[in-house]
């Protein structure tokens, strides 16, 4: 038996194999479940219903899978142009404790809600933008691996948000609980559920998901991005500007991240907090990976991520199995996609 | 004679394509077969089969009289079946002995038999005449140096029958020479070689036999005393191919002058005050020995990189410090030194790889976004008009063969009708008809009134298609000399440096 490479990976295939992954993926952490002393079956029926049964569910669901979406268009769009950004998580808290700071300033209730909004929106996304450039300079200008630097800038940057939700953000009515002051009420997003915390940022996920799709297949600037991906040289011989390209490709991708944070805060929390994201930034490398690096697999790929976060946590109640099993089976799923990825670039032969 | 190797009945079908068709070659001992065909006639795919890379669909393989079991590389090595590839196996980070060494001792094994293994190197040095250090790294060996080593390892493994794929493909003249030299030492002493090549010079100087494949087939098997250059190049073809001729130049206005270009460092080869002067309608040839600068300066008329110092002009316009969209701009057509890592993007498509470099101008974007009709059709064409066979304008441009791939860049940097080409090695590694094809376009070019700079290793080719001749060496350009007065040893003297010898007429800009 051996693996002959294809012509190219046919269309039916690359939507095929993130499906066959999820599944193969399930099939595994179906044994564990049952290790665990449960119906694997029961255990599936219940995530879902869990994320979908219920109306609150349904909406928790959504809620989680918003920052999932622009974490996993942030690693997408930067994985595409091989800038191995993996410093998702430090850019997302970045991105909220920016939203945090200028809610601190007075003159920002006083201003109309869209405007505040896309006030602290646009901050957001800056703190994120600013914290890949850093790395992704000193990758072009001394050649330093990006990879080792944004991984190691989350812990920074984490660390900073702790430094100052302690320290001068702090919010003194917390009752000493490290949390930053809440921003005003004109630059919370609306809901779009009443009396849950699904928000409007939900929309601006899907629209960006969209708007990035669109850039990658038809723009210059996506076609030069793929080309100083797959080969810098050829790129440069054909005359794109190789650094200004990656730079907006880094631009991009710590924006969506640090946009990702920004909407978190104005969605869903009003503060920031360490415990803010439960590793959303990392998520969005493995969902970036899972849609193939597609801007919209993304949104599918975020969403059976969040399904499974959220299913997760009622299934554990109700059979007293730990809720790590998403975590599991996310992690698994990475690693049949991985498998999948391959084989839709191949053909088996015997 | 003992038949040492006999393949009999291979067939061998990828998908639709069928890459070896009932093909039946034998090899004696002591002797040396060519075996000769295009580019994708079948050729490294029988020798993929025979060493068991590849298991065929039909047909046997016997050693010594005892039939391989296919798809076994390993049952190959141990039958004695040694291979060189011609992308060479080698560990750059290893020394000679390392490289050679590894994958002859079981892993298991704690301790790395050295001496032995050492004594017994130095034995086959000895017995072939192929020295290397054994302590020297690979990474700093030369190419010639490193096909030693891959030789040696063959015959290390204890190999009685070696297969070479291409082997000349990167070796000077010199050295492809003294190759030969070596191969006859080793038949001499009971070995048996086969070596795949489209190169019929050398097929006609070091081979006993000749089998030519084209499309899969064996279509003719002959001795090489009595064959010759012309019937095996149509027998290889399948037609008769002729280079085209030069018509005689209508050199009209300068359209590229140099003035003392200078530059350093480029990995060594940097340029110590080039100067020339390119006509429309006529062909400068720059012939040199690789690593003589003559890749910097493709790139800096290219707009890869800018000089320290001196000037460029186009059309007495200066452009020194022009980037690639300037060059492109100013009518400087490219076609670079290496199709694969620099020319194209190999899993973009071929419409995206044919309106890269343009892809700024009003016919293929506006406003940011790629008129992705515009450029589909502009490809259509380019494909339709320089023959480019293969694939469609959406496949990626991987699955071109090297011919065909440079058909495309040949389209692409001329569809823009440029009043220069710079051209860097065009037809290096393509098989005869391709060779016809991008000389034909060349030509052509000049015809148009394009002044064409023609930057080859290639003696044929630049005497073929230039009107005057420098040698590039060391950084620095010889006088000119018109090509009709150039030969073979004279051009031979002006790579050498020796530019005084090679004639007084030198100073004819």
């Amino acid at each position: 038996m051996r693996f002959e490479r294809r012509d190219r990976p046919s269309r039916a295939l690359s939507v095929l194999a993130p499906l066959g992954a999820i599944m193969a993926a399930l099939l595994v952490a179906g044994v564990l479940i049952a290790t665990a002393g449960a119906n694997p079956l029961t255990a599936y029926a219940l995530i879902l219903d869990g994320a979908f049964g219920s109306r609150l569910g349904f909406s928790e669901t959504l809620t989680r899978t918003t920052p999932l979406i622009l974490t996993g268009l942030a690693a997408a769009v930067a994985f595409r142009a091989r800038v191995w950004n993996i410093g998702g998580e430090g850019q997302f808290y970045l991105g909220a404790l920016a939203v945090a700071a200028i809610g601190m300033v007075p003159a920002l209730a006083g201003l109309p809600a869209p405007l505040a909004i896309l006030i602290c929106a646009a901050a957001g996304a800056v703190a994120g933008m600013v914290l890949l450039l850093v790395p992704l300079g000193l990758r072009l200008r001394f050649g330093v691996d990006e990879v080792v630097t944004t991984l190691l800038l989350n812990f920074v940057a984490v660390l900073f948000v702790s430094l100052m939700i302690e320290g001068p953000m702090k919010d003194p009515l917390a009752f000493g609980w490290p949390q930053s002051v809440p921003i005003p009420d004109n630059a919370i997003l609306p809901t779009l559920m009443d009396r849950t915390r699904l928000h409007a940022g939900l929309l601006i996920a899907l629209a960006l998901a969209v708007a990035v799709w669109w850039v990658q297949a038809r723009s210059v600037f996506g076609l030069g991005a793929r080309a100083a991906g797959l080969s810098p040289r050829a790129a440069a011989f054909a005359g794109v500007p190789l650094a200004r390209t990656l730079l907006l490709v880094g631009c991009l991708s710590g924006g969506l991240a640090g946009l990702a944070g920004a909407v978190e805060v104005m969605g869903v929390k009003a503060y920031v907090t360490t415990d803010l994201s439960p590793n959303y930034g990392y998520s969005g490398i493995v969902i970036a990976m899972l849609a193939n690096l597609n801007p919209l697999g993304v949104i599918a790929a975020a969403l059976f991520s969040a399904v499974m976060f959220v299913g997760a946590d009622s299934m554990s109640r109700a059979l007293s199995i730990p809720s790590y099993i998403a975590d599991v089976t996310v992690a698994l799923s990475l690693l049949t996609m991985l498998v999948a990825i391959f084989l839709t670039q191949y053909r088996i032969r015997r | 004679m003992t038949r040492v190797l006999e393949l009999r009945g291979i067939t061998k079908r990828f998908g639709a394509v069928t890459a070896n068709e009932d093909v039946s070659l034998h090899l004696d001992q002591g002797e040396i077969v060519a075996l000769l065909g295009e580019n994708g006639a079948g050729k490294t795919t029988l020798m993929s089969i025979l060493f068991g890379h590849y298991t065929a669909d039909a047909g046997t393989v016997r050693v010594d009289g005892a039939e391989l079991p296919p798809g076994r590389s390993r049952a190959a090595i141990q039958a004695g079946v040694g291979m060189v590839h011609q992308h060479f196996a080698l560990a750059p980070n290893l020394s000679v002995l390392d490289n050679i060494v590894t994958g002859t001792e079981p892993l298991w094994r704690p301790v790395s038999r050295r001496s032995a293994a050492r004594a017994k190197l130095a034995g086959l040095m000895d017995r072939f005449g192929l020295t290397v250090d054994p302590d020297a790294l690979v990474a700093d060996l030369s190419v010639g140096e490193c096909q030693r080593v891959e030789i040696l390892k063959a015959l290390y493994n204890d190999a009685r029958i070696l297969i070479l794929d291409e082997p000349t493909a990167v070796l000077t003249t010199q050295e492809a020479e003294r190759l030969f030299a070596t191969l006859r030492e080793m038949t001499g002493q009971g070995l048996s070689l086969i070596f795949i090549s489209h190169k019929l010079n050398e097929v006609m100087a070091a081979a006993d036999r000749v089998v030519v494949l084209r499309g899969g087939r064996v279509v003719a098997e002959r001795a090489t005393e009595a064959t010759s250059k012309d019937e095996l190049a149509e027998l290889m073809v399948g037609r008769r191919v002729e280079r085209p001729r030069r018509p005689p130049a209508t050199p009209g206005a300068v359209v590229l002058e140099a003035r003392d270009l200078r530059l350093s460092g480029r990995g060594g080869a940097s340029l110590n005050g080039v100067s020339f002067v390119l006509r429309s309608g006529e062909t400068l040839g720059i012939i040199g020995v690789s690593g003589n600068g003559q890749t910097t300066l493709a790139g800096l008329v290219s707009g890869l990189h800018a000089p320290d110092s001196g000037a460029l002009l186009v059309k007495g316009r200066e452009i020194t410090r022009h980037t690639v969209p300037d060059a492109i701009a100013a009518g400087i057509g490219r076609i670079p030194e290496d199709r694969h890592a620099e020319g194209t993007i190999g899993d973009l498509s071929l419409w995206e790889n044919a309106v890269l470099e343009r892809i700024w101008s009003p016919e293929f974007s506006r406003r940011g976004l790629v008129r992705r009709r515009a450029a589909r059709a502009a490809t259509a064409e380019i494909i339709k008009g320089y023959d480019v066979r293969g694939a469609g304008v959406d496949s990626r441009i991987r699955l071109l063969s090297g011919g065909n791939m440079q058909k495309l860049i040949l389209g692409r940097a001329l569809s823009a009708d440029p009043d220069i080409l710079v051209a860097a090695q065009p037809s290096r590694g393509l098989d005869e008809g391709a060779i016809a094809a991008v000389h034909a376009r060349l030509l052509e070019a000049r015809a148009r009134g394009a002044g064409v700079l023609l930057i080859s290793e290639d003696l044929d080719e630049v005497l073929a298609l230039s009107d005057r001749v420098r040698a590039i060496v060391g950084g620095r350009l010889s006088p000119a000399i018109p090509s009709d007065d150039a030969d073979a040893r004279r051009l031979g003297l002006m790579m050498a440096g020796d530019w005084a010898e090679a004639g007084e007429d030198a100073h004819a800009v």
